[in-house]
């Protein structure tokens, strides 16, 4: 009998942190799924870059904050590949303020994507892991959700929340054979870095054991372990990769 | 509705052999079942015989029969 290939849903897949992760678990021999919502270029790049590792890949654009295309592309991925086995919540975005400038918009599209887009796509998802009595969640948290940061109280809500997230589903899934955990990144090169000055860049450099910032392969290898059946008696944690600075 | 046909939407969920599955089955206490294994039985039940059951109403279901009883009071 051939050996079932695997399929991995990445949200975010297409750039950054989201895109290491796709292009290791493809390395590892996985089927990936990238999901986008804007980007749809990068997330084409993605594909074509996934593909030459000899795997199957395809991109498709969902809003994971909207519950019903959610379940859609869930169905979609079950139609094409007829399972997944790993899925990493991945996607987020910044919009970084004061609190006293922070508008009830930036507040709502922080955690309309990276929260309630976690509990979109698992809720959807979790029913046929159920079903086949095994599965590997991921969760992109955030050290920022674990310490807070000045100007991130949405992000950091957003990030602290999938840790409880991450938590109470490992209960609940646990019987069935389901791990939930939660990959906390620290300081790591990305667009959503880039932005930031050079005088924070060399503070926050500064404040790393490690004394230098991540790259998104530092947390690619960690979901590449999470993913794994060498991950099997690991279920509820959250692992943070970020050079020592929050110990 | 017809008793067998929920029997095997028990039988498949749970795990369980026909024998065991009787009207007065428990789920948890007779048939072994877990919170989440009645979940996805009456979800299961709602694919198989199109219906809805409110949470409220799950809450109520506790053994094979009340299964019964209740997918009877739906037909009516």
């Amino acid at each position: 009998m051939e050996k079932e290939i695997k399929t991995a849903l990445v949200t975010g897949g297409g750039r950054g942190i989201g895109k290491a992760i796709t292009l290791k678990l493809a390395e590892d021999g996985y089927n990936v799924v990238i999901n986008y919502s804007k980007s749809s270029k990068d997330a084409d790049d993605t594909v074509l870059e996934a593909k030459k590792l000899g795997v199957d890949a395809y991109a498709v654009k969902c809003d994971i904050s909207d519950y019903k295309e959610v379940e859609k592309m869930i169905d979609n991925i079950i139609e094409k590949f007829g399972h997944i086995d790993v899925v990493v919540n991945n996607a987020g975005i910044t919009k970084d303020n004061l609190i006293l400038r922070m508008s009830e918009e930036d507040w709502d599209n922080v955690i309309d994507i990276n929260l309630k887009g976690t509990f979109n796509v698992i809720k959807f998802v979790s029913k046929y892991m159920i079903k086949r009595r095994k599965g590997k969640i991921i969760n992109i948290s955030s050290v920022v959700g674990i310490v807070g940061n000045v100007g991130q109280v949405n992000y950091a809500s957003s990030k602290a929340g999938i840790i409880g997230l991450t938590k109470s589903l490992a209960k609940e899934l646990a019987s069935r054979g389901i791990t939930v955990n939660a990959v906390a990144p620290g300081f790591i090169e990305t667009d959503m870095t880039k932005i930031l000055s050079d005088s924070v860049k060399s503070t926050m450099i500064n404040s790393i054991p490690l004394k230098r910032a991540g790259k998104p392969q530092d947390i690619a290898n960690v979901v590449s372990f999470l993913a794994s059946n060498a991950s099997d008696y690991i279920t509820g944690q959250v692992i943070n990769v970020d050079g020592g600075m929050v110990m | 509705m017809e008793f067998e046909k929920i029997r095997d939407i028990i039988v498949e969920q749970l795990g369980v052999d026909p024998e065991e599955v009787t009207m007065e089955s428990s789920f948890i206490d007779d048939l072994g079942a877990d919170s989440l294994d009645i979940v996805e039985l009456i979800m299961a039940l709602e694919e198989e015989f199109d219906v809805e059951i409110p949470d409220e109403d799950a809450e109520k279901i506790k053994t094979v029969g009340d299964v019964v009883e209740y997918l009877k009071n739906l037909e009516k």
